[in-house]
């Protein structure tokens, strides 16, 4: 009798909630990337603002480290060499980073613009209120300059989200990892590459819409 | 009272104010009128703290606005301060503008910075404005939103920087009439004005500033039927 070893099986309902297992790994790391460095880039942004001597030689050359080389250089760097200085880290952990400090570095020029964005004489007004420098920035100087950057700032977010796909060179089983997996053992390529695109789509396209909807809200 | 002995301010080389010695006693409308660059607007600026001086000193009852001491952000609580560009909050209601710095300045409860914001917005004339953003409303509402804005801060004084020179002529008069209107309720002003109608129906006292000094400061009638200085009497020929 002849055996078979089965290596190639078709794509099943299994595959499909295995992709979408990738698909929340994706969200999780490009959420926590996106919230973290869009923090980080707005203090980035304000000692940009604030500071233009220390921002300029300290703040700018490390941004444009992070945002010139290309992240998948990036990601490959800090994952091979992070544990040289003792940083063990494992691919989620390093992609994390190297994700944060990439949308940190896009987010801190945007952040820069939203605060020149309210201008001189506004901020005048608020302080001549007698509102400290906190109490203009947090109730003045934010609101207006988040409503000014909020379409740049989802540009950048859903750039991230999309750019997450590099940190399958890792080894962390995001969509484009689970793709590959099951292209592997399926031979169905057409068929899976569909099957992500669409995942990235119903990611994305919630985050577009509301921002759209917050843009017209705001704009009234 | 609002005292302002010897004051110079430098912008770098620029020598804007050359020694200005003034007092506005409370309840008095002082008009202060004179060419573009003369100083007036940063003789403002100077008073409530948001520009420094080189020398010189400025009293705000008896509070010295320059020494390191002074809580600047208490002091301006009692300078309610009008600008050229109405600056209003875009992302706030026009009762939420009003309301703001009563709420986190003064530090009154949600619904006493209501009510006060109800009031203000009232007594300027657009007590059917309360829920509107402020790009809704037209130039000289805007301005008169900015002067309900700086009254819930509950001033002593006021001090308006040309604040209709931004507005569309028609819009001109609806302004000058609410400032008109503080005048008679006795609040103490400094307007720096173009208007020189205003100027001289509503100030008690007129100053007349010329490239960074005091040229001449008296009545209207003084100042603008009987001028003595050869350089008020020319810059009135020119303005009228």
């Amino acid at each position: 009798m002849e055996q078979t070893v089965t290596v190639f099986s078709g794509f099943s309902a299994q595959d499909l909630l295995f992709l979408g297992e990738a698909a929340l790994r994706t969200l999780w790391i490009s959420l926590l990337s996106i919230a973290i460095g869009s923090l980080l880039g707005g203090i980035f942004g304000w000692i940009l603002y604030e500071t233009k001597y220390w921002g300029g030689i300290l703040v700018n050359p490390l941004l444009d480290m992070f945002r010139s080389v290309p992240l998948i250089v990036q990601l490959v760097l800090f994952y091979n060499f992070a544990p040289i200085v003792g940083l063990n880290l494992d691919a989620f952990e390093s992609g994390l980073v190297v994700l944060t400090m990439y949308t940190a570095a896009l987010v801190a020029n945007v952040a820069r613009g939203g605060i020149e964005s309210v201008g001189r004489s506004m901020r005048i007004a608020s302080r001549s209120l007698g509102m400290s420098y906190w109490q203009d920035m947090r109730y003045v100087v934010f609101p207006i300059g988040t409503r000014a950057i909020f379409p740049s700032w989802v540009g950048v977010a859903l750039g991230v989200m999309k750019d997450s796909a590099l940190v399958s060179v890792l080894g962390y089983v995001e969509l484009v990892k689970a793709s590959q997996v099951l292209i592997t053992r399926t031979q169905e390529p057409l068929l899976i590459i569909l099957v992500v695109g669409a995942f990235y789509f119903v990611l994305s396209y919630p985050v577009s819409r509301y921002s759209a909807k917050l843009e017209r809200r705001w704009s009234q | 009272m609002i005292k302002v002995n010897g004051l110079h301010k430098y912008f770098d080389d620029l020598h804007v104010l050359r020694g200005i010695d003034l007092e506005v006693q409370k309840g008095e409308v002082l008009s202060v009128i004179g060419a573009s660059g003369s100083g007036k607007s940063t003789l403002l600026y100077c008073i409530n703290g948001i520009e420094q001086i080189q020398e010189g000193s400025v009293y705000v009852d008896d509070v010295d606005v320059h020494s390191k001491a002074t809580d600047l952000n208490k002091l301006r609580q009692r300078l309610g301060m009008v600008f050229q560009q109405w600056n209003s909050f875009p992302h706030l209601t026009a009762l939420e503008n009003v309301a703001l710095a009563p709420q986190i300045v003064r530090g009154l409860t949600k619904a006493e910075a209501k009510d006060i914001a109800i009031k203000q917005l009232e007594h300027v004339g657009l007590g059917d404005k309360f829920d509107v953003y402020p790009n809704a409303l037209s130039g000289g509402q805007q301005q008169r939103l900015a002067i309900a804005r700086a009254l819930a801060m509950d001033p002593q004084y006021m001090l308006f920087d040309e604040a209709t020179s931004a507005l569309d002529p028609e819009l001109v008069g609806e302004v000058l009439d609410t400032m008109r209107v503080l005048a008679e309720e006795g609040m103490t002003m400094i307007c720096v004005t173009h208007e020189m109608g205003f100027a001289r129906d509503v100030s008690d006292r007129v100053a007349y500033f010329h490239e960074g000094v005091v040229e001449e400061i008296g009545s209207p009638d003084q100042i603008f039927v009987d001028p003595e200085s050869e350089h008020t009497k020319k810059f009135l020929a020119k303005v009228r």
